[in-house]
């Protein structure tokens, strides 16, 4: 018979309201290790198709282009930039040469500011999402000069379909306004439909044909191997570029607001945490209190066997630990049963559409569980038990054995 | 030493204890003064309300007298600290109470076993010693029965046996047999006596029946906080 023998056996005293502080327990740990597993998963989500679409992990402009996105703002040495990139990236660096321009959209009937996007094919398809979003038609080809794929949506807008002419209309290097015709030959879907609307993508030999740009380029995406990578690689290319010429950016840089979103989110977490926690601080404290009051008789017993007050309250301590362990153990087990549940299928948001699309989340959500969110829940719950605990365990440790032998 | 020729155990003296009832101050104790000595078997006699259970209280250093000392194996434990009172309790004094006082969620043989466990010995040891002395008290074979288990009778017996089991200096006993019918409450009371005369274990108890206060060889009258009469019985 050990302390914690007796601690378990205490435990069982009372059977229903052990387990109901259990359920208390385990309901808490769930819904913090699952639910905040479902949010990470959220902006896990939204980070992806932040990268996936257009992003990458870095991306190197002409200085201004960022902020004013025209023609204006090209790089013009190519060749230097694409040797560059070869001998600073990683191996396993995939990067990918572009013409990003604003532009309009029209057919006979309609007509709409885009996004024109002049890409190398097989290397886009490396480094976006374009590469495995194609849902009718073709995806582009090198040898494509007058051919457009465009989103599901803008394709619905324009009530036009595969085979019918667009115009693109935009502004060459000399300052004129260029329009070309191009046939849809395919449509793309993206995880959020204002994607859809926004982009329209074609080789960019043509785009370079139609704005004059000859071998000149907008903008190079990278995706690094390591996404932890970034700011090392930024600093190299830095150092390895002309800073008069070349600007490059980190895609925490170039989505200030889902990176704002990012950090609030680990604020709300800890919020979140703390709230569940608060909720179930009060159960663990209502029925530790309630064990110790019912055995104040007992506690000085145990002094008038010569036990000291700190080991009564280790004892009660030892308890709460018990509980809080159990429930812990429960709560993570559910909650890793409903991960694993919800890890390949997802949880499916598309009839709420426009609800996740404003918020500009996926429509398929896929839990992720973090170490650092795991262990956080878990501490949260088992720490400030315990703390929560010393209060009753205090109160416990604190009476005078004979006022306690009177206690009826 | 005491005239007895007997060690002092416990030796109080001028010990006074007054409480509080609201407005009433009770005087519990008024300068008593006494000594017990090894291997006595002593009871403290009176009327309820007379002082008994205070001066037990005090003997066993679970509450503080006013004034006057009171001393166990020539230590002093009016000035000692909770911490130091326990580790007292727990090497040197064993405790029975009227109401039993046994932990429910352990067995008879855990409940004897608790303040080994309290000092340190080692587990196989433990249960072998509590094994024996439950043998003693005439409990064989009920070692793992929780106290719902057991009679009055029973219960107290495994009372006495954790109470003398660790060897401690002395053994105070409130009213152990206050709950127990006459034919239980002569059982008891013969088997503190066997370990009085067996073990030498010192025992003091409290008592206002008069059969139980035939069996002390000494009686010690209580009346109004006050020692009014201390004699040795044939």
């Amino acid at each position: 018979m050990q302390y914690i023998q007796l601690a378990w056996r205490n435990i069982w005293r009372n059977p229903r309201r052990t387990i109901v502080i259990l359920l208390a327990v385990l309901i808490g740990v769930w819904s913090m290790v699952f639910l905040g597993a479902l949010m990470r998963g959220i902006t896990v989500g939204m980070v992806k198709n932040g990268i996936a679409t257009l992003t990458g992990h870095l991306q190197i402009h002409y200085p201004g282009f960022h902020d004013d996105p025209s023609i204006e703002n090209r790089i013009t040495n190519v060749v230097q930039l694409t040797e560059t990139l070869s001998h600073v990236l990683p191996d396993k660096s995939r990067w990918a040469l572009r013409v990003r321009v604003p532009a309009v959209a029209a057919n006979a009937r309609h007509s709409a500011g885009v996004t024109l996007v002049g890409v190398d094919p097989v290397t886009e398809a490396r480094v976006s999402f374009i590469g495995g979003a194609i849902k009718m038609g073709k995806y582009l080809s090198d040898e494509d000069d007058h051919s457009i794929v465009v989103g599901e949506a803008l394709l619905k807008t324009f009530n036009t379909k595969l085979g019918h002419k667009l115009v693109l209309m935009s502004q060459s290097v000399d300052g004129e306004m260029v329009s070309r015709a191009f046939r849809i030959v395919g449509s793309f879907r993206a995880e959020l439909m204002s994607t859809e609307k926004q982009y329209v993508f074609v080789t960019r030999r043509s785009a370079q044909k139609m704005l004059k740009l000859r071998k000149d380029i907008t903008e190079v995406s990278i995706l690094l191997p390591d996404v932890n990578d970034v700011h090392r690689v930024r600093e190299a290319l830095l150092n390895a570029l002309p800073n008069s010429e070349y600007e490059v950016l980190t895609w925490t840089e170039l989505l200030p607001l889902l990176t704002a979103y990012l950090k609030l989110y680990d604020q709300f977490i800890l919020i979140w945490y703390l709230v569940v926690f608060v909720a179930m601080a009060f159960g663990i404290v209502n029925t530790t209190l309630m064990a110790v009051l019912e055995r104040i008789r007992e506690f000085g017993l145990l002094q008038v066997f010569g036990m000291r007050p700190f080991f009564i309250l280790g004892e009660v301590l030892v308890e709460s630990f018990i509980l809080l362990i159990i429930g812990i153990a429960a709560g993570n087990a559910l909650a890793l049963a409903c991960i694993f549940g919800l890890g390949k299928s997802g949880l499916d948001l598309s009839a709420f559409a426009a609800g996740v699309e404003f918020a500009g989340m996926s429509r398929i959500i896929y839990p992720d569980l973090q170490l650092q969110d795991w262990v956080m829940a878990n501490l949260v719950v088992l720490v400030l038990g315990l703390v929560v605990s010393c209060y009753p365990a205090f109160k416990a440790s604190r009476y005078r054995p004979v006022e306690a032998l009177a206690y009826a | 030493m005491l005239r007895s020729g007997k060690v002092k155990i416990v030796e109080c003296i001028e010990v006074t204890k007054t409480y509080d009832q609201g407005n009433l101050q009770v005087k519990a104790l008024e300068n008593v003064t006494l000594s017990i000595g090894k291997g006595e078997f002593a009871a403290l006699a009176g009327p309820s309300g007379s002082g008994k259970t205070t001066l037990l209280n005090m003997m066993g250093g679970l509450d503080r007298p006013d004034s006057g000392q009171i001393l166990v194996e020539g230590q002093e434990c009016t000035t000692m600290s909770q911490s130091e009172l326990a580790r007292l309790r727990l090497n040197k004094i064993g405790f029975v109470f009227q109401s039993y006082n046994l932990i429910p969620v352990l067995t008879a043989a855990e409940n004897v076993e608790f303040v080994m466990l309290l000092q340190g010995v080692p587990a196989s040891e433990r249960r072998q010693r509590a094994k024996k002395i439950l043998d003693e008290v005439g409990l064989e074979g009920l070692y793992d029965r929780r106290p719902a288990q057991l009679s009055g009778g029973q219960q107290q017996r495994v009372a006495v046996a954790r109470a003398i089991v660790a060897n401690p200096a002395i053994v105070l006993a409130d009213e152990p047999t206050a709950n127990l019918d006459s034919k239980t409450a002569k059982g008891l009371l013969e088997i503190m006596l066997k370990m009085n005369r067996e073990k030498q274990v010192t025992f003091v108890f409290s008592t206002h029946d008069e059969m139980v206060m035939g069996y002390a060889r000494r009686l010690i009258h209580i009346r109004d906080g006050k020692v009014y009469n201390d004699v040795v019985q044939g």
